[in-house]
């Protein structure tokens, strides 16, 4: 997993071809901590199909800012600098892999 | 066959792993969340042998003691329980697990307000958990919506970012701890509005303004940033219902003392069991208790005895 930050978010997200999932984190929330491990594994899974990052919204106000984040774990997959879907809370591995299975139809 | 699974891995589950360990018992644990409710928990302070840590640190502790024993907690998702010949069987996506005894310990999701607006804000503004997102709202104001432990604490923990918390509850008393409740009237920050309800979510991008049953200072609505709502749990007890276990009319699994449920072999434990003539009380120190007493009665039952009562003789 890719850590993104408020600098590097342009070229390693919005600017990439590929769709990007990115998870918004902190260390202080306990669903974020369960989330890790399922995003991690979905990451591997996908590997070469889509991108995955994970943002510290203590560490990147200005990107936590920009996409109105207000409720951590919120995992957002981006595509063509866009953001196309959304999923807030902590949830089941299935939840997550539909996300990314809907995209990759697309 | 194995001689136990345990389905759930929050403090219940985990505990009952640790005492199966040490009977010896052969035994699974599956649950998709290690840590399951614990990890949600701000400061846990009444949890003997810790005067105060949060909760994710204490149930790492628990995977910690689960692995000791050579133990992991499986993260498959559960399709259903059954019934067989010589015990039970436990279905995944893609296996099939047997053992002569099962706990169900799978805990209790939040409960939603069902009002309108809720769901529509959730994670622009409206949320389930205050120690994550309190953040968010730093020289905000915001409104937590309970009055048991989870509200008061999440209210004390909000009033270190917010400008002004609101804790609205529907009774004129908190269930709380008093040792929360005083510490809340101690803060500043935070102003109670008592016998009342939150009726309606307003907002388009974010949450705006809530809508209560009876005027506050005036007014049947209020500005706010934010809506943390804390008002108690529903019982995850779909897969119990699949095996036949007989529950409550709230959902909850019902157990004998010794946490058996009405089948032979299969046992409940934690915050979805209720003990016959208990009290409702759900907490780590409860839920680790139910998952021991869930454990020794399993090791009972597979020696064929019944679990030993406490009184008499």
């Amino acid at each position: 997993m890719i850590k993104l930050t408020d600098e590097n978010f342009n070229e390693e997200v919005l600017k990439v071809k590929q769709p990007v999932l990115v998870d918004f984190w902190a260390g202080w929330c306990g669903p974020c901590l369960m989330a890790e491990p399922v995003i991690e594994k979905l990451a591997k899974e996908y590997q070469g199909k889509i991108k995955v990052g994970k943002v510290n919204v203590d560490e990147n106000p200005r990107i936590t800012k920009k996409y109105r984040i207000m409720s951590i774990p919120t995992v957002i997959i981006f595509h063509g600098g866009k953001e196309i879907k959304r999923l807030i809370g902590f949830l089941r591995k299935k939840e997550y892999k539909k996300m990314i299975e809907e995209v990759l139809e697309q | 066959m194995n001689d136990l699974i345990i389905v759930g891995s929050g403090v219940a589950g985990m505990s009952a792993s640790i005492y199966a360990s040490r009977y010896k018992l052969e035994h699974l644990i599956f649950g998709d969340t290690p840590g399951g409710q614990g990890m949600l928990a701000g400061t846990v302070e009444n949890y003997p042998g810790y005067v105060s840590l949060p909760g994710p640190e204490l149930m790492q502790k628990f995977v910690e003691q689960v692995k000791h024993y050579g133990v992991e907690v499986n993260q498959a998702n559960i399709k259903g329980l059954a019934k067989i010949e010589a015990g039970f069987e436990v279905k995944t996506d893609k296996e099939k697990y047997q053992a002569k005894a099962l706990i169900l310990a799978m805990g209790a999701n939040f409960r939603r307000l069902n009002i309108p607006g809720e769901e529509k804000l959730i994670g622009k503004g409206v949320s389930y958990c205050s120690t994550c997102d309190a953040p968010f709202f730093k020289d905000k104001i915001v409104a937590v919506i309970g009055g048991g432990d989870a509200a008061i604490t999440g209210a004390l923990h909000l009033a270190s970012f917010a400008s002004k918390v609101l804790i609205i509850h529907r009774r004129d008393e908190y269930r709380a701890e008093p040792a929360w409740v005083e510490r809340l009237r101690q803060n500043k920050k935070i102003e109670e509005i008592l016998s009342n309800e939150v009726t309606e979510i307003k907002g388009q991008e974010k949450v705006e303004v809530i809508v209560l049953k009876n005027p506050y200072q005036g007014s049947q609505e209020i500005k706010v940033d934010g809506v943390f709502v804390e008002i108690g749990q529903v019982p995850s007890s779909v897969l119990a219902g699949q095996l036949g276990v007989e529950v409550d009319e709230q959902g909850y699994i019902k157990v004998s003392p010794g946490m058996a449920t009405n089948l032979p072999g299969v046992f409940a434990a934690g915050d979805l069991a209720a003990i016959e003539g208990g009290i409702h009380f759900r907490q780590f120190i409860t839920a680790a208790s139910d998952g021991a007493r869930a454990a020794a009665s399993v090791y009972q039952h597979l020696q064929g005895k019944a679990p030993t009562p406490s009184w008499g003789k």
